[in-house]
């Protein structure tokens, strides 16, 4: 740490860094001289790579609105470069959401597998790790609840399935006030535009990372309380319900 | 033992693999397979043989880890999983260090002077943790394991410059595998 960092930036990390993880420094040091010396390998300055930062460290972090809306809105414009309509569009939007839902899905279980375990340390066997979703309902509990906590601090509003006999497939999550849409003003000749298709990319690579063929899209359906009321369609593919009949007669649950 | 650990993407391509011994019990950390130098393609092959029996067991058991899965009785591998959320999986083959003619397999004393001169990690692993591939500690070690590499998996997957399914190249997550391996196995 005597030597001068290259960045300034650098040295707001190694600041930040050497306060938060005292105790493994000497850990991370040894790492560091044990690593070896492949050519192409830079480390930063500190000597610290991705895998000496904790995953939770950013647990309780908040980030800044105003950033957010910024980044989002250039993310809105990139997509918008060279397509050909509304759907063109979203469909861009949905790629871009989709990476996104399969490391936060990741995430989400260290986060909830950590947490129990460092709860449970006192009383060492009841806690086991949350267990992947297996049905179609635990799969949406696990979106509407803590998917949603983990993106935007709340649960969505509802989560309702089809009532109509011809499409049992179809399931529907509602945001009333959409994070994503707050900031965004949709010119009227593209009334038919939600930008809110980049979580139904998150939310369909959530879906996929588990193993459910899925194809989620955004719908306004705004009411008088709820200008930007958002409804996210969720359709599952012919395969996930049919393995669902077979695990419902299996008992799974 | 000797252990050969693999992960997979959802897509079944191997994203990295690595092969060691046990640390534990005066063992080097050197892999001894009971195949010759030039047969080592069977730990792939043994490995990718219990994908079928994985994919079963992951629509009945909602845990990530599914513990021992497999057993290839002829080379006596044994096969631990574990199965991220967002559907990579991560395969352990375990194999017990071959003990030279002997159809009692030897608990403990037995084996020892039976063994006298077949030379230190044999000696070493029979009373080692690992030396019994189905018991508790061993499931209890390999869980450890797993879920350190979990771990590491996810922080290389929250990478902006890593997509799912490309290869795991980074000599960083080999090093902490290698740990993990020595600390628990």
């Amino acid at each position: 740490m005597a030597a001068p960092p290259r960045h300034s930036t650098m040295l707001s990390i190694s600041n930040g860094g050497t306060q938060q993880s005292g105790p493994n420094d000497k850990q991370t040091q040894q790492q560091a001289q044990t690593l070896p010396q492949s050519p192409g390998l830079r480390v930063p300055s500190n000597r610290k790579t991705i895998y000496d930062r904790h995953l939770n460290r950013s647990r309780n972090a908040e980030l800044s609105r105003a950033s957010f809306a910024y980044l989002f809105g250039e993310m809105v414009t990139y997509a918008q470069r060279r397509v050909t309509g509304i759907q063109d569009l979203e469909k861009r939007l949905n790629e871009q959401g989709y990476p996104l839902g399969l490391r936060l899905l990741d995430l989400l279980f260290y986060r909830s597998t950590s947490t129990s375990s460092s709860a449970l340390s006192s009383s060492s066997t009841s806690s086991s790790p949350p267990n992947r979703p297996l049905r179609i309902i635990t799969l949406l509990h696990l979106i509407h609840g803590p998917l949603w906590r983990l993106l935007f601090g709340r649960s969505a509003d509802a989560l309702e399935h089809s009532v109509s006999p011809d499409t049992p497939n179809e399931y529907m999550i509602t945001d009333n006030d959409p994070l994503v849409n707050t900031y965004i003003s949709v010119p009227r000749e593209m009334s038919m535009l939600n930008c809110a298709a980049f979580v139904a990319g998150i939310i369909e690579g959530v879906c996929d990372g588990c193993g459910f063929e899925t194809k989620v899209s955004a719908h306004n359906q705004p009411t008088e309380m709820w200008p930007s009321r958002t409804v996210f369609l969720v359709r599952f593919g012919d395969s996930v319900m049919e393995r669902e009949k077979v695990l419902e007669r299996a008992g799974v649950k | 033992m000797s252990y050969y650990f693999t992960i997979l993407s959802p897509t079944d391509t191997p994203l990295f693999n690595i092969a060691f011994g046990t640390s534990k019990g005066g063992g080097d950390g050197i892999a001894r397979f009971r195949f010759p130098e030039t047969a080592q393609y069977m730990n792939q092959f043994i490995i990718h043989s219990s994908l079928d029996i994985l994919e079963e067991a992951q629509w009945t058991n909602g845990g990530m880890y599914l513990k021992h899965i497999d057993t290839y009785p002829p080379a006596a591998a044994y096969i631990s999983a574990f199965l991220t959320p967002s559907g990579a999986r991560f395969l352990l083959l375990h194999q017990p260090p071959h003990l030279p003619s002997s159809t009692s397999t030897g608990s403990g004393l037995g084996s020892s002077s039976l063994l006298g001169s077949a030379g230190s990690t044999t000696r070493a692993s029979s009373s080692s943790v690992a030396a019994n591939p189905t018991s508790p500690q061993t499931e209890e070690a390999v869980r450890q394991f797993m879920n350190e590499v979990y771990e590491n998996y996810v922080k290389t997957a929250m990478s902006p410059f890593y997509k799912q399914g490309m290869e795991i190249r980074s000599p960083v997550f080999r090093t902490r595998v290698t740990a993990a391996g020595k600390k628990w196995l």
